[in-house]
Protein backbone atom coordinates (compact mmCIF):
# COMPACT_ATOMS: atom_id res chain seq x y z
CA UNK A 1 0.00 0.00 0.00
CA UNK A 2 1.22 3.72 -0.87
CA UNK A 3 1.62 5.72 1.45
CA UNK A 4 0.07 3.07 4.04
CA UNK A 5 1.09 5.69 7.40
CA UNK A 6 -1.36 8.65 5.55
CA UNK A 7 -4.25 6.44 4.92
CA UNK A 8 -4.96 4.96 8.14
CA UNK A 9 -4.59 7.57 10.30
CA UNK A 10 -6.91 9.32 7.74
CA UNK A 11 -8.89 6.52 8.05
CA UNK A 12 -9.00 6.26 11.70
CA UNK A 13 -9.51 9.99 11.78
CA UNK A 14 -12.94 9.67 9.70
CA UNK A 15 -14.28 6.42 11.62
CA UNK A 16 -13.68 8.87 15.41
CA UNK A 17 -15.25 11.73 13.02
CA UNK A 18 -18.26 9.84 11.93
CA UNK A 19 -19.26 7.61 14.98
CA UNK A 20 -18.30 10.86 17.11
CA UNK A 21 -22.25 11.50 17.91
CA UNK A 22 -22.64 8.13 19.74
CA UNK A 23 -19.05 8.97 22.21
CA UNK A 24 -20.60 12.33 22.66
CA UNK A 25 -23.71 11.23 23.42
CA UNK A 26 -22.45 8.48 25.96
CA UNK A 27 -19.82 10.85 27.61
CA UNK A 28 -23.10 13.90 27.54
CA UNK A 29 -25.64 14.07 29.87
CA UNK A 30 -28.56 11.60 30.02
CA UNK A 31 -31.82 12.08 28.99
CA UNK A 32 -33.66 14.51 30.53
CA UNK A 33 -37.36 14.65 31.70
CA UNK A 34 -39.49 17.69 30.57
CA UNK A 35 -40.36 17.45 34.46
CA UNK A 36 -44.62 18.55 33.79
CA UNK A 37 -46.52 18.76 36.54
CA UNK A 38 -49.37 16.36 36.58
CA UNK A 39 -52.73 17.84 37.62
CA UNK A 40 -53.10 17.27 41.74
CA UNK A 41 -55.78 15.09 42.91
CA UNK A 42 -56.36 13.60 39.18
CA UNK A 43 -55.66 9.59 38.90
CA UNK A 44 -57.15 9.01 35.42
CA UNK A 45 -56.93 10.56 32.11
CA UNK A 46 -59.86 9.65 29.54
CA UNK A 47 -57.27 7.30 28.14
CA UNK A 48 -54.01 5.49 29.59
CA UNK A 49 -51.00 7.60 29.58
CA UNK A 50 -49.02 6.16 26.48
CA UNK A 51 -52.01 6.49 24.18
CA UNK A 52 -52.65 10.08 25.47
CA UNK A 53 -48.90 10.68 25.21
CA UNK A 54 -48.37 9.55 21.66
CA UNK A 55 -52.06 10.47 20.19
CA UNK A 56 -53.28 13.25 21.99
CA UNK A 57 -53.06 15.82 18.64
CA UNK A 58 -55.03 13.22 17.00
CA UNK A 59 -57.02 12.23 19.14
CA UNK A 60 -58.13 15.82 19.35
CA UNK A 61 -58.31 16.19 16.03
CA UNK A 62 -61.19 13.23 16.25
CA UNK A 63 -62.80 14.93 18.59
CA UNK A 64 -63.12 18.25 16.70
CA UNK A 65 -64.38 16.44 13.63
CA UNK A 66 -66.79 14.52 15.73
CA UNK A 67 -67.99 16.94 17.75
CA UNK A 68 -68.42 19.67 14.82
CA UNK A 69 -69.78 17.57 11.85
CA UNK A 70 -71.89 14.74 13.62
CA UNK A 71 -72.91 16.43 16.60
CA UNK A 72 -71.56 13.47 18.76
CA UNK A 73 -70.38 15.52 21.32
CA UNK A 74 -70.02 12.37 23.82
CA UNK A 75 -66.74 10.12 24.35
CA UNK A 76 -66.99 7.13 25.73
CA UNK A 77 -64.02 5.81 27.22
CA UNK A 78 -62.53 2.41 27.15
CA UNK A 79 -63.44 2.38 30.98
CA UNK A 80 -66.84 2.82 29.95
CA UNK A 81 -67.02 6.48 31.55
CA UNK A 82 -68.63 9.36 29.50
CA UNK A 83 -66.21 12.56 28.53
CA UNK A 84 -68.08 15.82 26.79
CA UNK A 85 -65.76 16.59 24.10
CA UNK A 86 -64.39 19.85 24.81
CA UNK A 87 -60.48 21.11 24.87
CA UNK A 88 -61.30 23.91 27.15
CA UNK A 89 -64.32 22.82 29.25
CA UNK A 90 -63.00 18.59 30.02
CA UNK A 91 -59.10 18.95 29.20
CA UNK A 92 -58.07 22.09 30.59
CA UNK A 93 -60.63 21.51 33.88
CA UNK A 94 -58.21 18.83 34.93
CA UNK A 95 -55.01 20.26 32.91
CA UNK A 96 -55.05 24.03 34.26
CA UNK A 97 -51.57 24.56 34.64
CA UNK A 98 -50.64 25.54 30.75
CA UNK A 99 -47.20 26.44 31.30
CA UNK A 100 -46.33 23.61 33.46
CA UNK A 101 -47.74 20.87 31.85
CA UNK A 102 -48.59 21.52 28.01
CA UNK A 103 -46.11 24.35 27.50
CA UNK A 104 -42.92 22.52 28.87
CA UNK A 105 -43.60 19.54 26.75
CA UNK A 106 -44.50 21.63 23.58
CA UNK A 107 -41.44 23.27 23.72
CA UNK A 108 -39.33 20.43 24.25
CA UNK A 109 -40.31 18.96 21.51
CA UNK A 110 -40.44 22.11 19.49
CA UNK A 111 -44.00 21.69 18.30
CA UNK A 112 -45.78 25.22 18.11
CA UNK A 113 -49.51 24.27 18.54
CA UNK A 114 -52.17 27.25 17.69
CA UNK A 115 -54.92 26.07 19.81
CA UNK A 116 -54.45 28.82 21.91
CA UNK A 117 -55.28 31.05 19.73
CA UNK A 118 -59.18 30.40 19.74
CA UNK A 119 -59.21 28.11 23.11
CA UNK A 120 -58.80 29.70 26.44
CA UNK A 121 -55.84 28.85 28.14
CA UNK A 122 -56.96 28.73 32.18
CA UNK A 123 -56.88 31.96 34.27
CA UNK A 124 -53.80 32.44 35.88
CA UNK A 125 -51.61 30.27 33.85
CA UNK A 126 -50.13 32.32 31.21
CA UNK B 1 -38.07 -14.92 -22.25
CA UNK B 2 -40.51 -17.48 -23.49
CA UNK B 3 -43.79 -16.14 -22.43
CA UNK B 4 -46.99 -16.98 -24.38
CA UNK B 5 -49.60 -14.14 -24.27
CA UNK B 6 -51.73 -15.89 -22.54
CA UNK B 7 -49.50 -16.38 -19.29
CA UNK B 8 -48.81 -12.94 -19.49
CA UNK B 9 -52.22 -11.50 -19.49
CA UNK B 10 -52.77 -14.20 -16.16
CA UNK B 11 -49.89 -12.57 -14.53
CA UNK B 12 -50.74 -9.21 -15.49
CA UNK B 13 -54.61 -9.81 -14.34
CA UNK B 14 -53.87 -11.30 -11.17
CA UNK B 15 -51.55 -8.63 -10.09
CA UNK B 16 -53.69 -6.07 -10.89
CA UNK B 17 -56.57 -7.69 -8.79
CA UNK B 18 -53.53 -8.00 -5.83
CA UNK B 19 -52.73 -4.45 -5.75
CA UNK B 20 -56.10 -2.71 -6.28
CA UNK B 21 -57.94 -4.98 -3.37
CA UNK B 22 -55.17 -4.14 -1.51
CA UNK B 23 -55.45 -0.69 -2.07
CA UNK B 24 -58.72 -0.87 -0.82
CA UNK B 25 -57.93 -2.90 2.44
CA UNK B 26 -55.19 -0.26 3.29
CA UNK B 27 -57.50 2.91 3.08
CA UNK B 28 -60.01 1.20 5.19
CA UNK B 29 -57.16 1.10 8.00
CA UNK B 30 -56.46 4.86 6.94
CA UNK B 31 -59.46 5.81 8.01
CA UNK B 32 -59.72 3.95 11.02
CA UNK B 33 -60.53 5.99 14.58
CA UNK B 34 -57.74 6.77 16.39
CA UNK B 35 -59.51 6.83 19.71
CA UNK B 36 -59.96 3.24 21.28
CA UNK B 37 -63.57 4.24 22.81
CA UNK B 38 -66.67 5.41 21.49
CA UNK B 39 -69.04 8.30 20.05
CA UNK B 40 -72.09 9.33 20.60
CA UNK B 41 -74.59 11.90 21.52
CA UNK B 42 -75.59 13.48 24.71
CA UNK B 43 -78.43 12.05 26.11
CA UNK B 44 -80.32 15.46 26.85
CA UNK B 45 -79.26 16.88 23.03
CA UNK B 46 -82.39 18.35 21.47
CA UNK B 47 -82.77 17.40 17.84
CA UNK B 48 -84.57 17.89 15.16
CA UNK B 49 -85.21 17.24 11.31
CA UNK B 50 -84.73 20.68 10.01
CA UNK B 51 -84.22 23.57 12.78
CA UNK B 52 -85.75 26.88 11.95
CA UNK B 53 -86.85 30.27 13.72
CA UNK B 54 -89.64 32.42 13.66
CA UNK B 55 -89.31 36.07 14.85
CA UNK B 56 -92.61 37.62 16.17
CA UNK B 57 -91.51 40.97 15.09
CA UNK B 58 -94.94 42.77 15.47
CA UNK B 59 -93.93 42.06 19.79
CA UNK B 60 -90.58 44.39 19.13
CA UNK B 61 -91.32 47.86 20.30
CA UNK B 62 -88.55 49.22 18.16
CA UNK B 63 -84.51 48.54 18.12
CA UNK B 64 -83.88 48.94 22.25
CA UNK B 65 -86.24 45.67 22.07
CA UNK B 66 -83.70 44.01 20.33
CA UNK B 67 -80.37 44.94 22.01
CA UNK B 68 -80.57 42.42 25.35
CA UNK B 69 -80.83 39.50 22.49
CA UNK B 70 -77.80 41.03 20.64
CA UNK B 71 -76.26 41.70 24.02
CA UNK B 72 -77.12 37.77 25.34
CA UNK B 73 -75.71 36.27 21.42
CA UNK B 74 -72.77 38.61 21.81
CA UNK B 75 -71.46 38.03 24.95
CA UNK B 76 -71.84 34.04 25.08
CA UNK B 77 -70.29 33.39 21.75
CA UNK B 78 -67.09 35.97 22.90
CA UNK B 79 -68.19 38.38 19.82
CA UNK B 80 -66.30 41.69 19.92
CA UNK B 81 -67.79 44.85 18.91
CA UNK B 82 -65.25 46.34 16.44
CA UNK B 83 -66.41 49.90 16.19
CA UNK B 84 -65.95 50.85 12.06
CA UNK B 85 -66.82 48.52 8.88
CA UNK B 86 -64.55 45.57 10.47
CA UNK B 87 -67.25 44.76 13.27
CA UNK B 88 -68.20 41.37 13.44
CA UNK B 89 -72.34 40.69 13.31
CA UNK B 90 -74.03 37.35 14.02
CA UNK B 91 -77.18 39.07 15.64
CA UNK B 92 -77.45 42.87 14.27
CA UNK B 93 -80.06 45.35 13.18
CA UNK B 94 -80.86 46.77 9.70
CA UNK B 95 -83.71 49.07 7.98
CA UNK B 96 -86.55 47.36 5.59
CA UNK B 97 -85.00 48.34 2.70
CA UNK B 98 -81.85 46.69 3.24
CA UNK B 99 -83.54 43.75 4.79
CA UNK B 100 -86.46 42.71 2.33
CA UNK B 101 -85.41 44.83 -0.76
CA UNK B 102 -87.32 42.32 -3.28
CA UNK B 103 -90.30 44.86 -1.43
CA UNK B 104 -92.95 42.66 -2.40
CA UNK B 105 -95.80 44.44 -1.22
CA UNK B 106 -95.84 47.73 -2.47
CA UNK B 107 -97.72 49.43 -0.06
CA UNK B 108 -96.83 48.21 3.74
CA UNK B 109 -98.15 50.28 6.01
CA UNK B 110 -95.57 52.50 7.57
CA UNK B 111 -94.52 50.48 11.06
CA UNK B 112 -93.62 47.96 9.20
CA UNK B 113 -91.59 49.93 6.52
CA UNK B 114 -89.93 51.95 9.33
CA UNK B 115 -89.41 49.33 11.73
CA UNK B 116 -85.89 47.77 12.22
CA UNK B 117 -85.21 43.96 11.65
CA UNK B 118 -83.04 41.52 13.40
CA UNK B 119 -80.72 39.66 10.88
CA UNK B 120 -78.73 36.39 11.56
CA UNK B 121 -77.70 33.59 9.36
CA UNK B 122 -80.67 32.08 7.90
CA UNK B 123 -78.98 28.69 7.86
CA UNK B 124 -80.67 28.12 4.36
CA UNK B 125 -82.02 24.77 2.98
CA UNK B 126 -79.62 25.60 -0.09
CA UNK B 127 -76.42 27.78 1.62
CA UNK B 128 -74.49 29.14 -1.31
CA UNK B 129 -71.70 29.63 1.37
CA UNK B 130 -71.30 25.77 1.83
CA UNK B 131 -71.24 25.12 -2.02
CA UNK B 132 -68.42 27.99 -2.53
CA UNK B 133 -66.37 26.92 0.45
CA UNK B 134 -62.74 25.51 -0.75
CA UNK B 135 -62.34 23.23 1.89
CA UNK B 136 -65.07 22.29 3.47
CA UNK B 137 -65.13 24.51 6.82
CA UNK B 138 -68.59 25.39 6.43
CA UNK B 139 -71.26 22.53 5.79
CA UNK B 140 -74.55 21.61 6.60
CA UNK B 141 -75.28 19.21 9.26
CA UNK B 142 -78.18 16.32 8.59
CA UNK B 143 -80.30 19.18 11.50
CA UNK B 144 -80.34 22.22 8.64
CA UNK B 145 -77.81 23.78 10.69
CA UNK B 146 -75.17 25.41 8.46
CA UNK B 147 -71.94 25.32 10.76
CA UNK B 148 -68.27 26.40 10.45
CA UNK B 149 -65.29 24.43 11.12
CA UNK B 150 -62.98 27.34 12.39
CA UNK B 151 -59.61 25.09 12.33
CA UNK B 152 -60.19 24.53 8.35
CA UNK B 153 -61.03 28.35 7.49
CA UNK B 154 -58.27 29.66 5.24
CA UNK B 155 -59.82 32.75 5.02
CA UNK B 156 -60.47 33.07 1.67
CA UNK B 157 -63.61 34.97 1.84
CA UNK B 158 -65.87 33.19 -1.24
CA UNK B 159 -68.54 32.35 1.52
CA UNK B 160 -68.94 36.12 2.39
CA UNK B 161 -69.37 36.90 -1.72
CA UNK B 162 -71.24 33.47 -1.69
CA UNK B 163 -73.86 34.91 1.25
CA UNK B 164 -76.71 36.81 -0.22
CA UNK B 165 -77.91 37.70 3.72
CA UNK B 166 -73.90 39.56 4.26
CA UNK B 167 -74.16 37.10 7.31
CA UNK B 168 -70.51 36.55 7.49
CA UNK B 169 -67.93 38.21 8.22
CA UNK B 170 -64.27 38.23 8.12
CA UNK B 171 -62.06 38.82 11.29
CA UNK B 172 -59.49 41.52 10.01
CA UNK B 173 -58.24 41.97 13.45
CA UNK B 174 -57.18 40.38 16.08
CA UNK B 175 -60.82 39.76 17.49
CA UNK B 176 -58.99 39.16 21.31
CA UNK B 177 -57.94 42.99 21.33
CA UNK B 178 -61.65 44.36 21.28
CA UNK B 179 -62.83 41.77 24.16
CA UNK B 180 -62.48 42.22 27.60
CA UNK B 181 -59.45 39.73 29.53
CA UNK B 182 -60.86 37.41 30.60
CA UNK B 183 -63.16 37.27 27.86
CA UNK B 184 -67.43 37.35 28.37
CA UNK B 185 -67.59 33.52 27.68
CA UNK B 186 -64.91 31.55 29.14
CA UNK B 187 -66.77 28.11 28.16
CA UNK B 188 -66.70 28.96 24.20
CA UNK B 189 -64.03 30.09 22.46
CA UNK B 190 -62.77 32.97 20.41
CA UNK B 191 -61.66 32.94 16.64
CA UNK B 192 -58.24 34.43 15.06
CA UNK B 193 -57.18 36.77 13.14
CA UNK B 194 -58.17 35.55 9.11
CA UNK B 195 -61.27 33.34 9.65
CA UNK B 196 -64.88 33.89 8.90
CA UNK B 197 -67.23 33.57 11.62
CA UNK B 198 -71.48 33.61 11.75
CA UNK B 199 -74.29 32.69 13.58
CA UNK B 200 -74.41 28.43 14.83
CA UNK B 201 -78.00 28.73 15.17
CA UNK B 202 -76.55 28.36 18.98
CA UNK B 203 -75.73 24.15 18.01
CA UNK B 204 -73.40 24.21 21.11
CA UNK B 205 -76.67 24.72 23.20
CA UNK B 206 -78.39 22.61 21.42
CA UNK B 207 -76.39 19.68 21.83
CA UNK B 208 -77.01 20.17 25.92
CA UNK B 209 -80.30 20.46 26.06
CA UNK B 210 -80.67 24.49 25.95
CA UNK B 211 -82.08 26.72 23.23
CA UNK B 212 -80.55 29.41 21.43
CA UNK B 213 -79.22 32.68 23.48
CA UNK B 214 -81.18 35.26 21.71
CA UNK B 215 -84.57 32.62 21.68
CA UNK B 216 -83.32 32.25 25.48
CA UNK B 217 -83.68 36.42 25.56
CA UNK B 218 -86.73 37.04 23.31
CA UNK B 219 -89.36 35.04 26.17
CA UNK B 220 -91.48 33.65 23.59
CA UNK B 221 -90.98 36.57 21.15
CA UNK B 222 -89.00 34.18 19.16
CA UNK B 223 -90.11 30.52 18.46
CA UNK B 224 -87.57 28.04 17.74
CA UNK B 225 -88.35 24.55 16.47
CA UNK B 226 -88.54 21.79 13.79
CA UNK B 227 -90.08 22.95 10.75
CA UNK B 228 -90.52 19.04 9.31
CA UNK B 229 -92.83 18.78 12.20
CA UNK B 230 -95.99 20.15 11.78
CA UNK B 231 -96.47 20.09 15.38
CA UNK B 232 -93.75 22.15 16.34
CA UNK B 233 -94.91 25.43 17.78
CA UNK B 234 -92.84 27.18 14.70
CA UNK B 235 -95.01 25.06 12.44
CA UNK B 236 -97.79 26.39 14.38
CA UNK B 237 -97.07 29.95 14.26
CA UNK B 238 -96.48 29.45 10.41
CA UNK B 239 -99.80 28.02 10.33
CA UNK B 240 -101.47 31.34 11.59
CA UNK B 241 -99.69 34.22 10.94
CA UNK B 242 -98.37 35.89 7.79
CA UNK B 243 -94.45 35.55 7.44
CA UNK B 244 -92.12 36.59 5.25
CA UNK B 245 -88.81 35.79 4.28
CA UNK B 246 -85.53 37.24 3.19
CA UNK B 247 -84.78 37.38 -0.76
CA UNK B 248 -86.83 33.93 -1.65
CA UNK B 249 -86.41 34.60 -5.31
CA UNK B 250 -83.10 33.09 -4.47
CA UNK B 251 -84.02 30.04 -3.80
CA UNK B 252 -81.91 29.41 -1.07
CA UNK B 253 -85.06 28.87 1.40
CA UNK B 254 -84.15 30.37 4.46
CA UNK B 255 -84.97 28.74 7.98
CA UNK B 256 -85.46 32.29 9.53
CA UNK B 257 -88.71 33.05 9.29
CA UNK B 258 -90.48 37.00 9.85
CA UNK B 259 -93.93 37.65 11.47
CA UNK B 260 -94.97 41.08 9.95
Amino acid sequence: MYNAKAVIVGIVIFVALFTSPFWLSMMGQDYKSTGIELPKGEKECIEDVQFMRDQHMRLLNEWRDEALRKENRVYVATSGKKWNISLQNTCLKCHSNYKEFCEKCHTANGVDPYCWTCHIIPQGSK
Amino acid sequence: MNKSRRSFLKVAGFSAFALTSGMAALSGVAQAQIAPGKYERAANALHAKRWGMVIDTRQFKGPEDYKPLIQACHSFHNVPHIPDNQDIKWLWLDSYAHVFPDDMNAHLNTHTRESMYPLLCNHCTNPPCVRVCPTQATYKMDDGIVAMDYHRCIGCRFCMAGCPYGARSFNFKDPRKFLANPVPNPEYPTRMIGVVEKCTFCAERLAVGQMPACVEAANGKILFGDLEDPNSTVRQALATNYSIRRKPSLGTQPGVYYLI
